[in-house]
């Protein structure tokens, strides 16, 4: 038995295990992912990740901008510690060898992103979260007490008397289901993008922690907050980074017109103006604001056509190609070899794409679950210090802040409570691996086919659970979801072997999404108003009254239900949310 | 008119139910901005649940989804089919590693080299986080810059004639990871990490201009890092001959 188990081997999952392993050497500590830590989708995370350095920059002010982002749905308090605790996690993680990009005195360099008042974003070039996971996992390297269970893939949490106490797992070089038990579990798995047809997710993002924890009884907490990047390519979903827009990189539609002044963005300036891009302006607006602005040009059809859909331009050509190769050069590979244009001659063509869930598994903000033994941390979790919009570079330091507290509270809780009995736990893992074989490996009759059912759900999502949203798409996704949860039993598998049955975990991870989207749409459904990025085309007002608070979604065995628990506000009462002044 | 499609040939290996490998078959619509690794999502969702392969972020990044495509190591999410269209493509697991079923290779050498190296920052004496970063010039950045972009996708490995032929040498990737380290100016580990990059003749056996280099998606440029560490080894050998005292 471990003392500490985390699932998950992303930025949160390592940040976790290293936390655990300095708060207490002897603790025996383990990872388990499906995938090789390097893998994890961290690893994608571009523009940077933002913390208090610079002398004309204040905690007041990151907290401010942080809470009016998330349409005053963030609980204070946390948002609070996580810009106190901040700074000195990415301190640490420079002092771990992490490459920033630096001034030329040896400094750290910050740049602006959308909705900040003031520049504080860290960055490793645009390469930010690779160089982020590839620093932490090169350092969770050195700690003999981390043990990792490498492409296992976590079916099930393992509940007794009330208290978490370990997962099952199948190891998919051998296919063996297995239990693997600790005294505290803390679940890093990150965000569940897949359950869209478009997102800038990669393909292992289907929400595995957030459904085992919802299926154990623990609420799923905001879940209807679903982001979208204002800036993917098309077809493919894959990001261009915010700090294209923070170079000074402008959106035009068709006309070449720079239509987010149409959207109580504020005035652009002239390009050639040396104060452009002005701070929480135009394209440095948030990510909720210009994805909507994007649907309203589509309206009146001032968008252009593409093979993948309707696009706007995200334009950089004016910042030259030297300053594109230094500070966004992964923005110019992709746009090559993906979109096939070379954004120091052309502008880019993008479309807004899924990108991050504000909700999650609800956690306090010691990252503890209502489950004990359980703790959560990073996209898989909801604190909430992202409410209603997460403003861009907070998820990376989120991680970071909160993983560190996940591993210091895990630690804590596992020296406090000694291993109860294994038998039972067991036994339970003895179930689960008899349903696997029973519902996948050994399973007779069916037609239905993975693909098609996943194709039906992100479909249903995007055109019922989107950008905007009315009672009338909701029920229908609702509906439809509800089909699709009847007919899974149904589905049939090509492959019955072992050995690395990569359609039997497309199986599971199918089954996880449709938990996931199920508490996505049945969230948004029962909101009735617009807030950040949930927007209720039907009740197009914030309403304070009803509903600051956060939504809590509980499995039954019907469709889920929704309970609602206050918003945390200590010293910034709710306010109209404006940009572009 | 009938939608355009081609061949692709692909490594077959399912440990349970073949003994040797195979190679099978497949046709798949051919479309212009496709890459092989899209073919290959195309044919498990549609055709062969059974293909099994790893992919991820399909952008370059995460490493996962290296393969042999017509005898080169490819990140298949980059290589795109209009490049090899109409002739068919093989797809092949990537050279030099056991496989563990179709295109999925067995990657814990790899892993365990990683660590190997001590790919971390040592330090005789740590400094609190609460004094601050380390200063670290521009200049003092981009000597090292490029060897942290590696994403350990292995391609240069299985380019590697010296790592094709003996498992015991370290490699490209994790030699030049070592250099990453030995290079950062916030780094005093070097000599923590010489006895495991000289732990094998075979450094030497590697030649400047390498194959590893020139499969590297990321242009980090194994070769050089091994080249350079190789001067370095030297440097360290000569002094401790000459003057026994200055290798310390």
């Amino acid at each position: 038995m471990h003392d500490v188990l985390i699932v998950g081997g992303g930025g949160a999952g390592l940040r976790a295990a290293i936390a655990v392993a300095e708060a207490d050497p002897k603790l025996d500590i383990a990872i388990v992912s499906k995938v090789y830590p390097m893998r994890s989708h961290t690893v994608a995370a571009e523009g940077g990740t933002a913390a208090v350095i610079k002398e004309n920059d204040s905690l007041e002010k990151h907290i401010s901008d942080t809470i009016t982002g998330s349409d005053w749905m963030a609980d204070q308090d946390a948002v609070e510690l996580f810009v106190k605790e901040a700074p000195a996690e990415l301190i640490q993680l420079e002092h771990w060898g992490c490459p920033w990009s630096r001034e030329p005195d040896g400094r750290i360099a910050v740049r602006p992103f959308g909705g900040m008042t003031i520049e504080r974003t860290w960055f490793a070039a645009d390469k930010t979260g690779f160089h982020l996971l590839h620093t932490l996992f090169q350092t969770s390297l050195k700690y003999d007490a981390v043990k990792r269970y490498d492409e296992y893939f976590a079916t099930k949490l393992l509940v007794e008397n009330g208290r978490c106490q370990g997962v099952t797992a199948i190891e998919l070089r051998s296919g063996m289901v297995q239990p693997i038990l600790a005294k505290a579990v803390i679940l890093c798995t990150g965000g569940a993008g897949r359950i869209f047809p478009f997102t800038t997710n990669g393909a292992i993002k289907t929400g595995d922690g957030m459904a085992v924890a919802y299926r154990a009884g623990v609420p799923l907490k905001d879940m209807e907050f679903v982001q979208y990047h204002p800036t993917g390519l098309p077809g493919t979903g894959i990001l261009i980074t915010e700090a294209a827009r923070s170079e000074g990189g402008i959106l035009v539609n068709k006309d070449g017109y720079r239509y987010l002044q149409d959207y109580g963005l504020g005035k652009p300036l002239d390009i050639t103006d040396p104060r452009h891009p002005l701070k929480r302006t135009m394209e440095l607006g948030p990510r909720d604001k210009l994805s909507q602005a994007f649907v309203h040009e589509q309206e009146k059809g001032r968008t252009l056509p593409g093979p993948y859909g309707d696009v706007v331009h995200l334009d950089v050509r004016h910042l030259g190609e030297k300053k594109i190769d230094k500070k966004i050069p992964f923005v110019r590979e992709l746009s090559k070899n993906y979109a096939g244009i070379d954004p120091v001659y052309e502008p880019i063509p993008v479309r807004p794409v899924v990108h991050y869930m504000m909700g999650g598994i609800h956690t306090d903000i010691e990252a503890a679950t209502p489950l004990a033994g359980l703790f959560a941390a990073g996209e898989c979790a909801c604190v909430s210090i992202n409410g209603a919009n997460r403003l861009g570079s907070n998820s990376l330091t989120e991680l970071l802040v909160f993983g560190a507290r996940a591993g210091r509270s895990a630690a804590a809780f596992a020296r406090e409570h000694p291993q109860s009995d294994t038998r039972a736990l067991e036994a339970q893992a003895r179930d689960e691996q008899e349903r696997i074989r029973k519902n996948f490996i050994a399973k007779q009759g069916g037609k239905e086919r993975i693909a098609r059912l996943r194709t039906e759900m992100t479909a249903t999502m995007e055109s019922g659970a989107g950008i905007y949203r009315t009672e009338s798409s909701l029920q229908e996704t609702c509906n439809k979801l509800a089909e699709l949860k009847d007919r899974f039993p149904r589905i049939t598998l090509d492959d019955r072997s072992l050995t690395f049955n990569t359609e039997l975990t497309a199986a599971l991870e199918l089954e996880f999404m449709l938990n996931v989207a199920e508490a996505v749409a049945y969230s948004a459904l029962a909101r009735t108003e617009s807030r950040g990025s949930h927007q209720r085309t039907d009740y197009p007002e914030r309403d304070d009254k009803k509903f600051l608070a956060h939504s809590l979604a509980y499995r039954t065995e019907g469709p889920p239900r929704i309970e609602y628990l206050d918003v945390v506000i200590t010293r910034w009462p709710p306010a109209e949310r404006k940009y572009g002044e | 008119m009938a939608e355009p499609s081609m061949t692709l040939e692909i490594f077959r290996y399912r440990p349970e139910v073949e003994q040797e490998p195979t190679f099978q078959s497949y046709t798949v619509p051919y479309r212009e901005d496709w890459v092989v690794l899209d073919a290959l999502n195309y044919l498990k969702d549609q055709v062969d649940g059974t293909l099994s392969y790893r992919w991820s972020c399909r952008m370059g990044v995460c490493g996962s989804c290296g393969m042999m495509v017509n005898g080169t190591p490819k990140l298949t999410c980059a290589a795109f089919l209009k490049d090899y269209y109409p002739a068919p493509v093989r797809v092949e697991p990537l050279a030099n590693f056991p496989v563990e079923r179709d295109l999925v290779i067995n990657m814990d050498d790899f892993m365990h080299k990683l660590r190997e190296v001590k790919p971390w920052i040592i330090r005789e004496q740590e400094k609190p986080v609460s004094a601050g970063e380390y200063l670290q010039t521009p200049t003092e950045l981009a000597s090292y810059k490029q060897f942290s972009m590696c994403i350990n996708c292995m391609l240069c490995y299985a380019a590697c004639p010296v790592y094709g032929m003996t498992q015991d040498f370290l490699g490209p990737a994790a030699i030049a990871l070592a250099h990453r380290y030995n290079l950062d100016s916030r780094d005093q580990g070097q000599a923590l990490r010489k006895d495991v990059v000289f732990s094998h003749e075979a450094i030497w056996e590697c030649t400047f201009v390498g194959e590893c280099s020139v499969v590297c998606p990321k242009d980090v440029d194994p070769a050089g890092a091994i080249q350079q560490e190789k001067v370095a080894g030297a440097i360290d050998l000569v002094k401790s001959v000459l003057i026994p005292w200055g290798s310390r």
